[in-house]
């Protein structure tokens, strides 16, 4: 497939967006069980509002991908059947769940409303925080599965794609929240660097099997198959036009082996070892940009991940475009 | 159920694009707007089309045969490119099983035709809108046509009648007779699409012709068996009888 750039920043900014606010709601939980000391209302208010910033420039990037955003809204109605639609569904409810969690923390919201057993006292941003990482999953999956419930596109119809998409996206969200807390010169770098590190292992771990089993499969179909004619030399001598058209341009990706292989080095370094490498080198040396460094390398490592996701499917309609005379 | 569909006959198409410019003129030229073409003629142009008709060949020089194959949205009976639309744009008319987008509702997302494993989906770049054939929908629905002119554009231009309409959900249908008679297959049919419109094979017309079929055994004047002439002489033909 031809990789889209609306949909490469649309997935990689929603994913570091989503995994922010998972990483915020893990800290309070860990706060709340008194695993970690109780964290300023300044340091949720900031990281909500970062993560309200990647979902909204996700959102603006996935306009782009359309032809009449004027009529988006209409993308909400199938949800019953598209998971395109689901996200549509999802995707604002996440952000008006991200968006009260910073408000009820900038109201400071945090007295307790009931308690549970006499031991867990609940406040609203507890309850938005539980509904917000709900929601959060829910995007993931209806993420993901806009690519893994494709079944003719081998290479995206695997839960790893979900994993994937799970997986890499809580690793820059939390890579984001280590980065912020250092930042900001609270005490949870270190906390937050090994979440990063333990999303970005389970990450490289799913997408390892995925590449894997990417390099393995063969097309169920095949040309015979594709125009009916069982022989075993058939070869195409025109395609219907001699100029290009949609069905070429929007299912090839053009680039060369060589190409590929190279992103896949450097996505496969900046993805997963040089962050991992650079927190470590953070918790060593006490670094305050070392962790925002992590971040970034490894947010454009995701946009290429994301690049090299897109290149690696290959449509069957592309059977119909083999060659010309 | 009524389930219209194109059957066609890859022993007759001989590829001369017929159906391709009577569908653009046809569809382009109707109330659902024009299908656009960009630098039309110019280098590289490109443009909206339903219909293509591509060319195969099988075997190695000289034992060649040429496959023109005419390809478009086969209106598949359980169509994966319908469900995945988000805006409902995309559906499949319940009393005759033609695939239609609503170019009203479509947001030109894309989705439908990644969907798609046939390829039979182009956007518009102008109108920013998916577009597929329609199977001249408004043609084959209006009452106020003749009967015999209800049928695809595609279908009236084709010169060797390679391609037949009607529905194969009727045994009796010519479309359902020639599938059922002729080896009629659909394509892809792995994936459990259904395609509604089928092909019909290439098939080879052989008859058997004896010796004394050619000679007249019988011929009392014996012509064949005349020595024949040398260079410049006489023929058969100059003499006169
Ligand atoms: S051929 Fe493609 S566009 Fe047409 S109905 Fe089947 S899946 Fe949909
Ligand atoms: S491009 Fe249009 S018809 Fe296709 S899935 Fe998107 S909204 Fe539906």
């Amino acid at each position: 497939m031809h990789p889209a750039f609306s949909v490469i920043f649309l997935t990689t900014l929603l994913g570091a967006g989503q995994g922010l606010f998972l990483a915020l709601y893990t800290g309070q939980l860990y706060a709340l069980a008194n695993l970690l000391p109780d964290q300023s209302n300044d340091f949720y208010i900031m990281g909500s509002f970062l993560s309200m910033v990647l979902l909204i420039a996700g959102l603006i990037a996935s306009v782009f991908h359309l032809g009449r955003p004027e009529r988006a809204w209409r993308a909400a109605t199938q949800w019953r059947t598209s998971w395109l639609s689901r996200e549509v569904v999802v995707l604002p409810a996440a952000m008006t769940l991200t968006f009260f969690y910073g408000l009820f923390h900038y109201l400071g919201w945090t007295q307790s409303l009931f308690t549970i057993s006499d031991t867990l006292p609940v406040d609203a941003t507890l309850v938005t925080g539980a509904l917000g990482t709900l929601v959060s999953f829910l995007l993931f999956l209806c993420t993901a599965m806009i690519y893994a419930s494709l079944r003719f596109v081998k290479a995206w119809h695997t839960p790893l794609t979900v994993a994937n998409f799970l997986f890499l996206g809580m690793a820059s969200g939390f890579m984001l929240a280590a980065a912020l807390s250092a930042y900001m010169g609270t005490n949870l770098v270190a906390f937050y660097g090994t979440w990063a590190v333990v999303a970005t292992t389970l990450g490289a771990i799913s997408r390892g099997s995925s590449l894997y089993r990417n390099s393995k499969f063969r097309c169920k179909v095949d040309m015979q198959s594709a125009i009916g004619v069982h022989h075993s030399q058939l070869h195409q001598k025109a395609q219907g036009f001699m100029g290009g058209s949609f069905n070429t341009r929007e299912y090839f990706h053009g680039k060369s082996d060589s190409f590929l292989l190279m992103i896949r080095y450097i996505f496969l370094l900046m993805v997963f070892v040089l962050p991992v490498l650079m927190i470590l080198f953070a918790y060593l040396s006490e670094s305050v940009r070392l962790p925002i460094a992590a971040f970034a390398i490894q947010y454009i490592g995701l946009v290429l991940e994301r690049y090299y996701f897109f290149t690696e499917a290959k449509h069957p309609q592309n059977l119909y475009y083999q060659s010309m005379a | 159920m009524t389930q219209l569909a194109l059957v066609i006959d890859l022993n007759v198409c001989v590829g001369c694009h017929a159906c391709v410019t009577s569908c653009k003129e046809w569809n382009t030229s109707g109330w659902a707007g024009p299908m656009t073409d960009q630098r039309p003629y110019d280098e590289d142009p490109t443009g909206t089309f339903f219909n293509r008709v591509q060319t195969y060949e099988a075997g190695v020089f000289p034992d060649t045969e040429t496959y023109h194959f005419p390809k478009s949205c086969l209106h598949c009976e359980d169509p994966p490119c319908v469900p995945v639309c988000p805006t409902g744009a995309s559906y499949k008319r319940e009393d005759n099983g033609v695939v239609l987008v609503d170019y009203d509702k479509c947001i030109g997302c894309k989705y439908c035709s990644w969907a798609c494993p046939y390829g039979a989906r182009e956007i518009d770049e102008k109108l920013r809108v998916m577009k597929k054939c329609t199977l001249c929908i408004d043609r084959i629905t209006d009452t106020s046509l003749p009967e015999s002119e209800r049928k695809p554009a595609c279908v009236l231009a084709c010169p060797t009648s390679a391609r037949l309409f009607g529905d194969i959900h009727d045994p009796n249908s010519n479309v359902s007779v020639a599938i059922r008679e002729q080896g009629g297959y659909p394509l892809q049919p792995e994936w459990g699409t259904k395609p509604a419109n089928h092909y019909l094979p290439r098939r080879k017309t052989r008859i058997q012709i004896h010796e004394d079929e050619l000679v007249r055994a019988d011929n009392p004047l014996k012509k064949e068996e005349l020595p024949s002439l040398p260079d410049g002489g006489e023929t058969l033909d100059d003499v006169a009888w």
